[in-house]
């Protein structure tokens, strides 16, 4: 039995209505924990004032720098003392979680117990940057929840000037347009630097994610530095059945307007099957005995519209691999931005595929810690340096898949040019060979 | 001193030991997947196994005892293994149809509501709020259940144009993220700085440089090292409360709430979009924040109104030009919806496409 709770008006009004109370939660763990009666305490003054009473400091856990989050109560009364005194500490650790976000209930039930013993018994799952969030702990006890948990194979995550904890997508593991192994790829960028996230002393926060394709369900191209999106260069695989399927269901209106003319760049024709003439770059789905869809390939963006629509009549190519876009960020300081392109294709499949996903991911980070200013997130030094220096530093090649247009300005010095227009041929004569 | 243990660095863990069997086997081979009812989706591998998923709205700042349940559920009526989504909903993996009414009734007999697939309003992104954040100018997790409980029906039935996903965030920082409809914090009122606290608590010269108008300087201040803003430039965006804490930017009623709509992080069809600004000067309401509310579900009365099948938030408006979208909310059009941050002529009407 905990301490007698304290009165919270204010939040028991978000007991009631359909969708789960995490105030029900809260007071379940405070009928035999003093912490989360306190912490009911100052919730509860929070909703009454609206205003915040925590702030951060120093815990941690021996051999890192980060990935606790201390929180210490700032409400206190006339003689400096804490008016909720059993959550004056409440911090959080961040743990990384399995990629993909997959448990069994063995392990969500380990967690469970560690964070029962140790701390409040409040988990969040998950933070916005993946994380697995055990929130309430005090610093005394913040070493032997860590051990526990890491005994158990998790580790902590990343926090303040560090390489963050990252996020994959359900992908391949449950997902008919996944292009590549996005748990994989999480684990072989993310394992390769942990001491980036452990130990915290890159210029500002860097986060990697990863998708599996177009759709982007873990947002990375607004949530993260370095965006990796599954995407393929052949022509999109067609599986009559389901085509057929979906027509028989659907009709030529439906497939019109929500397949033909939402597709962004209008690579898809209605036509008459004996009209067909498919080239080489043409993917062909049977709708019925008479009609057919035909995609031209070469104008198709990879943007999975058509895909989403047409369950398993359409589906991606066999060369799969990802794109590559480095710079999406949140508001500060220049405003929010989307990742841009810096690797238009990378194949992602073999070893050897991976191990180059690896150093770029490096490359980048290293030039990151070498050339950011404090406080500075990547997008922000592609901002202040311009894209062609970023590039040139790690060595990659301009393509105009990197730009929406070409510059509609003449300020620009081009006494480069013929080595310029040099590059761009020996760029093309090595893709060539390569294919 | 006491003997430390040194942390295994272990990183991300290797999820494949925790997949459902099924998931496991076909990692990579599936081909086709159907949607049989809200909350219900069934995933067929290329060599005809079948798997269906239960999506559940979570809480997602849990209790043990909750998690305990959804697992006690996962052990009797799936097979005891479960994953959860960018948005905190849990899913819950079956190898036989038969297996998913039962672990949909156990489920709502639990209190967790079956939905937020395809077209549905699934669960929103959201922060940390009063509850944990230090900078927080409202809640996260009550804006949250508040919300969640007016749009509970459009997240267990699919009646939407397209998927709607939904963000809070309680400063402008916006940690939720861009979305079809973001909640977010806006203040109205420059810092009021405490300069007996500055010179001890703040680095003055990394703070002179978070600021991203140039509106806050190093001054003495009684005698004191301080900082003074330029209030004409301040735009109380609240980037120098983090590393000055003293630089108070919260207030319980100059702080309030805007509403931004459009932003979507999917390539399909148009280009990933930025939220745009559609409504602010909303009163920081708790414990329920009717007036959010209010304003979220007249936004999506009008979208479900309007909208074509597979249009999301943006690609609706994108058709409808912007005036209509406020004439279709009733939402007003003020100055300050007209961008004057960096590039904001970009986001101008260069041309003579006026709708009537």
């Amino acid at each position: 039995m905990a301490k007698k709770t304290h009165d919270t008006p204010m939040l028991d009004q978000l007991e009631g209505g359909p969708w789960p109370s995490f105030v029900t939660g809260l007071k379940r763990l405070a009928k035999d924990n003093d912490m989360m009666v306190d912490l009911l305490g100052q919730l509860e003054t929070s909703y009454q004032t609206r205003k915040g009473y925590w702030k951060g400091g120093t815990v941690g856990v021996f051999g890192y720098g980060g990935g606790v989050i201390p929180r210490f109560t700032d409400l206190k009364d006339e003689a400096g003392k804490p008016v909720y005194p059993d959550a004056a500490e409440f911090h959080t650790l961040r743990v990384q979680p399995p990629a993909g976000m997959h448990y069994d209930t063995k392990t969500l039930r380990k967690l469970c117990d560690i964070w029962e013993k140790h701390g409040s018994g409040l988990i969040a799952f998950h933070g916005q940057s993946g994380d697995i969030m055990f929130q309430g702990i005090r610093t005394d006890k913040v070493q032997d929840a860590f051990d526990e948990l890491n005994e158990n194979g998790f580790d902590l995550g990343g926090a303040g000037p560090a390489l963050r904890t990252s996020m994959s997508c359900v992908g391949a593991a449950r997902c008919e347009v996944s292009c590549y192994d996005e748990a994989r790829a999480l684990r072989e960028v993310i394992n390769n630097n942990l001491d980036d996230m452990h130990r915290p002393a890159l210029p500002y926060k860097f986060k990697f994610k990863f998708s599996g394709c177009g759709n982007d369900c873990v947002n990375s191209i607004q949530r993260s530095d370095f965006a990796t999106i599954g995407t393929w260069r052949d022509n999109m695989q067609v599986n009559n059945e389901y085509s057929r399927a979906y027509f028989k269901a659907h009709g030529m209106t439906d497939l019109v307007n929500d397949v033909v003319t939402r597709c962004p760049t209008k690579a898809i024709q209605v036509m008459k099957k004996r009209e067909v003439k498919a080239g080489p770059q043409h993917s062909v789905a049977e709708l019925d005995d008479e009609h057919c869809m035909v995609i031209d390939n070469k104008d198709c963006v990879r943007c999975v519209h058509c895909i989403n629509v047409i369950r398993g009549g359409l589906l991606p190519g066999k060369d799969r691999g990802v794109t590559i876009l480095v710079g999406g960020k949140g508001v500060l300081k220049i405003g929010a931005s989307m990742g841009t392109v810096i690797v238009p294709f990378m194949k992602l499949e073999t070893d050897a595929d991976y191990e180059k996903l690896k150093e770029l991911a490096r490359s980048v980070l290293d030039f990151f810690a070498e050339n950011a200013l404090e406080h500075e997130r990547v997008g922000e030094t592609v901002d202040r340096i311009g894209l062609v220096n970023f590039l040139e530093a790690l060595g990659l090649p301009v393509d105009p898949n990197m730009i929406s247009e070409p510059r509609s300005n003449p300020y620009v010095r081009t006494d480069g040019w013929d080595e310029e227009v040099a590059k761009w041929i020996e760029h093309k004569q090595q893709q060539k060979s390569a294919a | 001193m006491a003997q430390h243990r040194s942390p295994i660095e272990t990183g991300a863990p290797d999820p494949m030991p925790l997949l459902h069997p099924l998931l496991r086997k076909n990692y990579g081979k599936w081909i086709y997947h159907d949607h049989p009812r809200p909350g219900v989706l069934m995933h067929r591998a290329a060599n005809g196994d079948q798997v269906w998923t239960v999506k559940a709205g979570t809480q997602r700042q849990m209790d043990v005892y909750t998690i305990r349940t959804l697992c006690d559920i996962a052990d009797t009526y799936a097979d005891g293994h479960v994953r959860f989504t960018t948005r905190s909903n849990i899913e819950y993996m079956v190898a036989d149809e038969a297996r998913v009414n039962p672990l949909i009734a156990a489920l709502n007999k639990a209190g967790f509501p079956i939905g937020g697939t395809a077209n549905s309003v699934s669960m929103i992104a959201h922060t940390q709020g009063w509850l944990h954040c230090d900078i927080p100018g409202t809640d996260a997790s009550g804006v949250t259940k508040a919300l969640m409980d007016e749009l509970h029906q459009e997240f267990i039935n699919c009646e939407m144009p397209n998927r709607v996903k939904l963000s809070t965030s309680c400063c402008e920082i916006n940690c939720g993220g861009q979305a079809d409809i973001a909640v977010i914090v806006q203040y109205t009122k420059p810092p009021k700085i405490n300069h007996d606290l500055v010179a001890n608590v703040c680095e003055r010269p990394a703070v002179v440089a978070r600021c991203p108008v140039a509106a806050i300087r190093p001054a003495l201040v009684n005698g004191k090292p301080s900082l003074e803003i330029d209030e004409k430039k301040c735009m109380c965006c609240g980037a120098c409360y983090p590393p000055c804490p003293p630089m108070q930017i919260n207030d319980p009623d100059s702080t309030k709430i805007a509403i931004w709509v459009g932003g979507k992080n999917s390539n399909a069809r148009g280009k990933p979009t930025f939220h745009k600004l559609v409504t602010s000067g909303l009163p920081n309401n708790p414990p329920r924040w009717p007036e959010v509310a209010a304003v979220v579900k007249k936004i999506l009365a009008a979208y479900k109104a309007d909208a074509r099948s597979w249009e999301r938030m943006i690609d609706w408006i994108e058709r409808i030009g912007w005036a209509r979208f406020f004439e279709k909310t009733g939402l007003p059009f003020t100055k300050y919806h007209i961008d004057d941050w960096r590039g904001a002529r970009r986001t101008l009407n260069a041309s003579n496409h006026i709708r009537f």
